[in-house]
């Protein structure tokens, strides 16, 4: 993990505020219905930076990253990818300019096997340094089980398809959706361990994470969502544990939770595996 | 002796039925459409042969050349247009609109090509002819033509899906289309491929029924769209070789019915297909999947 951590930091360092992000999220709102699960959420995310999105069930991180993959359309604002404006652009044709999702639950196809789902991912690739044979060598074991099907993988090494099909697309800005989610706790370390190989092809990471220790870990940024508002916004290094749970829990003060406050943002491991 | 020979006319006329239903259950399978058209524009495909064998004079077998490329296009272009809009709202809608276009179809060819049955003339006799197996049992070219043709679009087909980067992408836009979206694929073009494929087939099944039998511009509905449902149904639903199954035990049954009492042959079919129903909804082949 050390070097994850080391690597994210570093990037956020360099982070030049009059440099032009990647990704740049202007005044959304997204409505489910008669719901507003996004109400003016603004965002910027720069080059080579691992930016974090937090918040409580509910929250509307995953319907911040699906307005961001083209999944949801919003009522109002704007989302900007490298200048340009692909706020109505079909989901597909995000991916294929480099906006690439890695789903919450995985989303692999069932009927197909290991390595057709990273075929599927390399079909309307752009070009780049991640092949199929890349992901081969970060993840040794997929290769001599590149035949299977998915359903006969364990959460983790699923999660790891995912990504190795996402990977594939060579995407500029790599979306993870709830990556621990239902996963043992030391399976989400060895994936997050391998974020750095990724950070060094040149990616940038915009993730979504419920287990704020993990977020903080990882993360050169955070971005807390509560019902749809930011409700923090800051380095990992700039804030105290405490503001981060007000923020989280939409406390005017902090820290005085009994108990279960220090858990609530903890994965639930239920499901052993390898990755 | 003559069992033995309606169950070896069941099992070929099978294979015609095969050729009807697997379009219909490849069209469900990808895209949850049910082609109520699906019979229609089997009869479509034949008219047109019999167009373009009248007009041009080119022998049978060349018309499936035109034929067959003629509906697949006309099957992108319709799932892309009329179809993916209705998808786009929600899928009972498809079924509204498959239905109204079997009614705009059966009338246009009614206005057109009146009530007149029409054949598709070979003037071939390998396909005219037969041949004899003991003193009873008599078999058409013609229908192991078809049977043999049936096998070999199958096996195309699965073939094409397992293999071919479209077939892939067939088959992964049929698990989850949205996460197909995601790595970049158009699911609405990948549905156009396998509608152009389902309607291919159809081509084949009409042109190849028009050869066998006499087509009416309601032949669609009442024949073709019927016994590819039963075909489906009793085969499973969205397995490529169940088709080939289904067809095969419905041709039996009806041909097992035929030998009873000749009235009795489309309702022994039905009788099959309602019994599938009852004890085994799943259909006779368990796999889910269209490969």
């Amino acid at each position: 993990m050390a070097p994850g951590l080391a690597r994210g930091r570093r990037k956020d360092s360099q982070r030049l505020d009059d440099g032009s992000p990647l990704l740049e999220v202007s005044e959304l709102v997204v409505h489910h219905g008669q719901l507003r699960a996004l109400d003016g959420v603004s965002l910027r995310v720069f080059p080579g930076e691992v930016y974090a999105i937090i918040g409580a069930n509910g929250a509307g991180k995953s319907t911040l990253l699906r307005t961001i993959s083209g999944l949801h359309h919003p009522s109002a604002g704007s989302v900007l990818f490298d200048g340009q404006d692909v706020t109505r652009l079909r989901p597909e044709r995000r991916a294929t300019a480099g906006i690439v999702m890695v789903p919450e639950g995985r989303r692999l196809f069932g009927s197909l096997s290991v390595e057709e789902n990273l075929q599927v991912g390399t079909a309307y690739a752009r070009q780049g340094p991640w092949t199929i044979e890349r992901v081969y060598e970060m993840f040794g074991w997929m290769r001599e089980r590149r035949g299977q099907r998915t359903a006969q993988l364990s959460g983790g090494e699923q999660q790891a398809v995912a990504i190795g099909r996402a990977l594939v697309a060579n995407p500029r800005v790599l979306l993870l959706d709830e990556l621990s989610l239902g996963l043992a706790p030391l399976v989400v370390q060895r994936i997050y361990g391998m974020l750095p190989e990724i950070l060094a092809t040149g990616l940038t990471v915009l993730l979504v994470e419920q287990d704020v220790s993990q977020a903080l870990r990882v993360a050169s940024h955070i971005h807390c969502l509560l019902e749809g508002r930011t409700t923090l916004e800051a380095r990992p290094a700039d804030v105290t544990a405490d503001q981060v749970e007000a923020a989280y829990f939409g406390l005017a003060g902090a820290g005085r939770l009994p108990g279960g406050a220090a858990q609530a943002g903890a994965s639930q491991p239920d499901e052993r595996g390898e990755p | 002796m003559a069992w033995v020979n309606a169950i070896i006319q069941g099992v070929l006329t099978g294979g015609l039925y095969a050729l009807f239903a697997c379009g219909l259950s490849l069209m469900f399978g990808v895209m949850n459409v049910v082609n109520l058209a699906h019979g229609d524009l089997a009869v479509v495909a034949g008219y047109v042969a019999i167009g373009i064998i009248a007009v041009t004079h080119v022998p049978v077998l060349a018309s499936f050349l035109i034929v067959v490329p003629v509906m697949a296009l006309l099957g992108y272009v319709l799932q892309r247009t009329i179809l993916q809009g209705a998808l786009d709202r929600s899928v009972l809608t498809t079924l509204l609109v498959t239905f109204g276009l079997s009614v705009v179809i059966e009338n246009g060819l009614l206005q057109f090509f009146t009530a007149n049955s029409r054949a598709i003339g070979t003037g071939l006799s390998l396909v005219t002819g037969s041949f004899k197996l003991g003193s009873q049992i008599q078999i058409g070219y013609l229908l192991v033509v078809i049977f043999a043709t049936a096998v070999v679009v199958l096996l195309g087909l699965q073939y094409f899906l397992s293999r071919s980067r479209y077939g892939r992408l067939i088959r992964a836009v049929a698990d989850d289309k949205e996460a197909a979206q995601l790595s970049g694929v158009d699911y609405r073009h990948v549905f156009g491929i396998a509608a152009a494929l389902a309607f291919g087939t159809v081509a084949l099944a009409g042109v190849a029924y028009g050869m066998y039998s006499q087509l009416q511009p309601t032949t669609g509905t009442d024949t073709i769209l019927l016994f590819a449902f039963a075909a489906v149904v009793i085969g499973g639903l969205g397995s490529l070789w169940g088709t080939l199954l289904g067809g095969v035990v419905l041709g039996v049954a009806q041909q097992i019915g035929a030998q009873i009492n000749i009235s009795d042959e489309v309702l022994a079919g039905y009788i099959v297909f309602l019994a599938v129903l009852v004890l085994r909804p799943q259909g006779l082949t368990t796999r889910r999947a269209q490969s």
